[in-house]
C-alpha cells in the first residue's frame, strides 16, 4: 500500500444546530465515506479525531483524543457554531477528570495550538443566528474571540446556514494539495473567493427576469424574487451555478428568495427575510472588497 | 454508590450530559442535562412572523422540517388561512416532512446508534468485493482510526458476517440519507434548512419533471428501507434480544400525529392525519387534549413549581434554586410522565387500529416473535422507528400521485395586525409544538415545546423523573467502565438537545428581568 500521510483534524461544536455537519454528510465528490476513510487526495488523508455527531466514543473516552500540548501545530481545528461569551456556561462541551470544559476556553486553547482553523458555517464565521439581536448569550464568531484573546492562527471561513458541502470539502482538498490559502485567495472576511467571489444576483438564472422587469409580487410567483425579499444582490456565493443536494435545486429554484445566509450581516441586517432589501442599509452591507 | 458521568454523549444532536449513580451494577439515580443555550424565542421576538419559518429551522439541523412545519401551521392559524391551504401545498409539505423523516431515521439507526452494536473492526481482514468494506479495510490497515476509535469496548455481539453487512450498510446509508435530502430539495430548494414550506402552502408547485425526480429517489430509499434497514434492525435485535427488556421507562406515550390529509383550521385533534394524534397508556389509546399539557419547573432552574400551560407561562430563571439540576423544564400530560417519538406514534395508531399501522406492526411482532409490550424498550424504539420509516415511505408514493401540476400550491395571505397561532406535529423524534403571538404585524411572543424536552426532562413537582431518567433507573450496567447499556438507552430516544434547551440561563448567572410571558 502506498504511503499515506495523515492530517489530524478536530471538529468542535459550540452554539450550533448540527446543520453544518449534516450538510457535510451530503458531500458528493469526494463523498463523506471517502472523506472519512479514504485519502481525499492521493497520499493524504484527513484523520478526524474528534467529531461529536459521528464519533464512536462518548464522555471521557471521546475527550481523551483531543490534542494536548505535544500536538502544537500538528492538527487542523474545525469549529461549528458560535462562541457564547456572556458566560462560558452557555455552552459546555464535556467533563473530564471532574473538570467541566467550556466551548469558549476549549476552542481558544485548541486554536492556539492548531496549524489552522476552519470556521464552518455562519455562526462560527460571523456569529450567525445565535448572535442576532438581542444576542442573549453574547455569541461571537471564533475569529472575534481569538482576536480578543490575542491568539494568532490562520483562519478560513466557510459560512452558510448551512454551508454547501463542496465549499468545505473542496477547501480541505485545496489545503491538502496546496497548503493554506494565500491571502489573495480569500475575501476581506476570510471566505475563499473561489466559492464566494460573485453575487448570487450576478449568476442567477432569473437575472434576465430582473433585467426585463418581470418581478414576483408575492410569495410563490415566478420571476425575479427581488421584491419578495431576495438578498441575492448583496450575497456572495455560487449557489446558482453549483446548486444544492447533488445539483437537484437551490433556494431560488424553489421560488425561495435568497436569505443571504453566507453573509456577516445575516440575519439582522437582511431581515425581514421576506421583504425587499432595505436600501438605506446598503452601505453597511457592502462589506467585501474584491479583485 | 459509583457515579458515572457521560459528557459529552456523542452521536446525538447537541450537547447532552448524563449522570447516573450505580448501586453495585444497578442504576439507582439518573440525571440528564442539556449544556447549550442559544435563546431562540428571545431572538424571534420583534421580527417579522414569517421569518420564524426560516429561523426556527436553525433550532435543529437534523430536524429543521418539523420546525418549519410547526411554525407554518402556527402562522397559517395566526394569519387565518389554515382552511385555505391548496391540496398541492398540503401534499408538498407532507412530502418535504416525509423526506426528512426518512433521512433522520436512517441517519439515527446507522450513523448515530449502530456503533453501539456493530463492530466495524470486523472489516480488518475483509477479502470480498464490496467497495465500502475494502475502503474500511484499507483505512484500518493504516492504523489511524478516528473517529471510530476509541470507544467503549466489550459488548459487541454480532457474528462477523452481520458486522460486515451492517458496516457495508452503514456506508450505503450515508448515500441513502443524502438521497432523502435530494428528494426534499426537489420541492424544498435545498436541505438542511429548506424554503419550500411557507405560510399558505408550498413556495412552488408540482411539475411532471419534479414528480419524476422525486419518485425515482423515493423508490431507491424505499428499497433500502425494505431490503436493508428493517432486516438490519431485526438482525441487531436478534443479537441483543435482552434489549427488548431494558429501557422501558414511563410507558405512557403521546403523539401529535403527522401528515394532514385535508386542510383544517383545527389546531390538532380535529385534523385528519395519516398518523393520528393521541395518547397511549396501560394498553389503551385515548384522544389528546392539549389543554392537559403543563410544564413543571420544580427541578429546573426557574422560580416556582408549575405546572403551567406552556403558552401562559412566566419563566423566571433561578440558577441557585435548591433541588434543581436541569435547564430543561418538565412537560407533563394529564399530570403524568409521557414519552414522545416514533414509538408513541406507532403504539397510539396500533391501538387505534390504523389500517396501515396495524398489519405492519403485527407482521413485525410476528417476525421478531414478540408481544406489543416488548416495544416499550431500547430495541422497541429502534424497531418502531424503522416501521415508521417504512409506512411513511410507502404512503409518500401515493401522495406524490395526488399532486396536480398547474393547480394552486399556495394561498394568499397578509400579515395581520394581530393573531395567535399554534402548530403541532411530530418531528422524527416526537411531538413538537410552536405558539406564536402576532401584535402590530410582528412576533410578540414565540414559544416552542419540543420532543427532547419531554423525553429528557428532569423530575417534576411530584418528584417523578423524566422518561429518559425512568428508562435508565433500574438498569443493570454489566461493566461500569464501559457503560454500553446507558448510552444505548439514551440514544434509543434519538435525543436532540439543540431543540430541547429553551429559556434557560447559564449556571450561576442571572439574566436580570429577562422574562418570557
Amino acid at each position: 500500500m502506498a504511503e499515506v500521510r495523515e492530517f489530524p483534524a478536530v471538529w468542535l461544536q459550540g452554539g450550533s444546530c448540527s446543520g453544518c455537519v449534516v450538510s457535510l454528510l451530503n458531500a458528493v465528490s469526494p463523498n463523506i465515506r471517502q472523506l472519512l476513510v479514504d485519502p481525499v487526495v492521493p497520499g493524504r488523508h484527513v484523520s478526524l479525531l474528534f467529531q461529536p455527531t459521528v464519533m464512536a466514543g462518548s464522555g471521557e473516552v471521546a475527550l481523551s483524543v483531543l490534542p494536548g500540548e505535544e500536538a502544537a501545530r500538528g492538527f487542523i481545528l474545525v469549529v461549528e457554531g458560535s462562541i457564547p461569551t456572556a458566560s462560558p456556561h452557555y455552552c459546555m462541551i464535556g467533563e473530564t477528570g471532574g473538570q467541566e470544559l467550556s466551548m469558549l476556553d476549549k476552542a481558544c486553547e485548541l486554536a492556539s495550538r492548531a496549524l489552522a482553523v476552519v470556521c464552518v458555517g455562519t455562526c462560527s464565521s460571523f456569529g450567525g443566528i445565535p448572535a442576532a439581536a438581542p444576542n442573549p448569550t453574547g455569541s461571537k464568531s471564533l475569529k472575534t474571540v481569538l482576536a480578543e484573546r490575542g491568539i494568532s492562527v490562520p483562519v478560513v471561513c466557510i459560512p452558510g446556514c448551512p454551508p454547501h458541502p463542496d465549499w468545505f470539502v473542496h477547501t480541505v482538498a485545496n489545503v491538502l494539495l496546496n497548503g493554506l490559502p494565500a491571502a489573495d485567495a480569500l475575501d476581506d472576511v476570510g471566505r475563499p473567493l473561489e466559492f464566494y467571489g460573485r453575487t448570487i444576483h450576478e449568476q442567477c438564472p432569473r437575472r434576465p427576469d430582473f433585467d426585463a422587469g418581470k418581478l414576483a409580487k408575492k410569495q410563490g410567483d415566478a420571476g425575479c424574487l427581488y421584491h419578495v425579499g431576495c438578498k441575492g444582490p448583496v450575497t456572495y456565493a455560487d449557489c446558482p451555478t453549483r446548486m444544492w443536494n447533488s445539483g437537484v435545486n437551490w433556494c431560488v429554484g424553489a421560488n425561495g428568495p435568497c436569505i443571504g445566509c453566507v453573509e456577516p450581516s445575516f440575519p439582522d441586517l437582511l431581515s425581514p427575510l421576506y421583504e425587499k432589501i432595505c436600501e438605506e442599509r446598503l452601505p453597511r452591507l457592502a462589506c467585501t472588497t474584491r479583485s | 454508590m459509583r457515579r458515572i458521568v457521560i459528557d459529552p454523549v456523542t452521536r446525538i444532536e447537541g450537547h447532552l450530559r448524563i449522570e447516573v449513580l450505580l448501586d453495585g451494577h444497578e442504576v439507582k439515580e439518573a440525571k440528564s442535562a442539556g449544556t447549550l443555550f442559544r435563546g431562540f424565542e428571545v431572538i424571534l421576538n420583534g421580527r417579522s412572523p414569517v421569518d420564524a419559518q426560516q429561523l426556527t429551522q436553525r433550532v435543529c439541523g437534523v430536524c429543521p422540517i418539523a420546525h418549519a412545519t410547526a411554525a407554518t401551521f402556527a402562522l397559517d392559524a395566526a394569519f387565518g388561512i389554515s382552511e385555505k391551504i391548496p391540496d398541492n401545498g398540503r401534499i408538498i409539505r407532507n412530502l418535504i416532512l416525509g423526506s426528512n423523516i426518512l433521512q433522520s431515521h436512517v441517519l439515527h439507526f446507522y450513523h448515530l446508534a449502530a456503533l453501539d452494536y456493530v463492530d466495524v473492526a470486523a472489516a480488518a481482514d475483509y477479502t470480498g468485493d464490496n467497495d465500502d468494506l475494502l475502503a474500511v479495510r484499507d483505512f484500518i490497515a493504516r492504523g489511524h482510526l478516528g473517529p471510530f476509535l476509541p470507544r467503549y469496548e466489550g459488548d459487541y455481539r454480532l457474528p462477523k458476517e452481520l458486522n460486515l453487512k451492517a458496516t457495508a450498510d452503514y456506508a450505503e446509508a450515508l448515500r441513502i440519507r443524502r438521497t432523502c435530502h435530494e428528494m426534499l430539495a426537489v420541492f424544498g430548494g435545498r436541505m438542511p434548512s429548506q424554503c419550500g414550506i411557507v405560510p399558505g402552502g408550498a413556495s412552488n408547485g408540482p411539475t411532471t419533471s419534479k414528480i419524476a425526480s422525486f419518485l425515482g429517489r423515493l423508490d431507491t430509499v424505499r428499497r433500502f428501507i425494505a431490503d436493508k434497514y428493517l432486516p438490519d434492525v431485526f438482525a441487531v435485535a436478534g443479537a441483543y434480544a435482552d434489549h427488548f427488556a431494558i429501557g422501558g421507562g414511563c410507558k405512557r406515550y403521546l403523539t401529535y400525529g403527522q401528515f394532514d390529509q385535508t386542510p383544517s383550521s383545527a389546531p390538532l385533534t380535529g385534523r385528519n392525519r395519516f398518523l393520528a394524534p393521541g395518547t397511549y397508556a396501560d394498553g389503551r389509546a385515548d384522544k389528546l387534549d392539549i389543554a392537559q399539557i403543563t410544564e413543571a419547573v420544580t427541578h429546573s432552574r426557574y422560580e416556582g413549581d408549575g405546572p403551567l400551560f406552556p403558552y401562559h407561562e412566566d419563566t423566571v430563571p433561578s440558577p441557585e434554586k435548591k433541588g434543581a439540576y436541569s435547564w430543561l423544564k418538565s412537560p407533563r400530560y394529564n399530570d403524568a410522565v409521557y414519552e414522545v417519538g416514533p414509538l408513541a406514534s406507532i403504539l397510539v395508531n396500533y391501538a387505534n387500529g390504523n389500517p396501515v399501522v396495524k398489519p405492519l406492526v403485527d407482521s413485525a411482532l410476528s417476525t421478531a416473535g414478540l408481544q406489543a409490550d416488548a416495544l416499550s424498550s431500547v430495541m422497541g424504539r429502534h424497531l418502531a422507528r424503522a416501521l415508521h420509516a417504512k409506512l411513511t415511505a410507502d404512503a409518500m408514493v401515493e401522495w406524490v400521485g395526488q399532486l396536480k401540476p398547474g393547480e394552486p400550491h399556495c394561498a394568499e395571505w397578509t400579515i395581520p395586525p394581530a393573531g395567535d397561532g399554534c402548530g403541532m406535529v411530530d418531528a422524527p423524534r416526537g411531538a413538537v409544538a410552536h405558539w406564536v403571538k402576532v401584535r402590530e404585524h410582528k412576533t410578540a411572543n414565540y414559544q416552542l415545546v419540543v420532543p427532547t424536552t419531554w423525553n429528557a426532562s428532569p423530575a417534576d413537582d411530584k418528584d417523578r423523573p423524566g422518561p429518559m431518567e425512568q428508562a435508565l433507573i433500574g438498569t443493570k450496567v454489566k461493566d461500569p467502565g464501559n457503560p454500553f447499556e446507558v448510552v444505548r438507552i439514551v440514544r434509543s430516544f434519538d435525543p436532540c438537545l439543540a431543540c430541547a434547551v429553551h429559556l434557560v440561563t447559564p449556571k450561576g448567572e442571572k439574566l436580570g428581568d429577562f422574562r418570557i410571558a
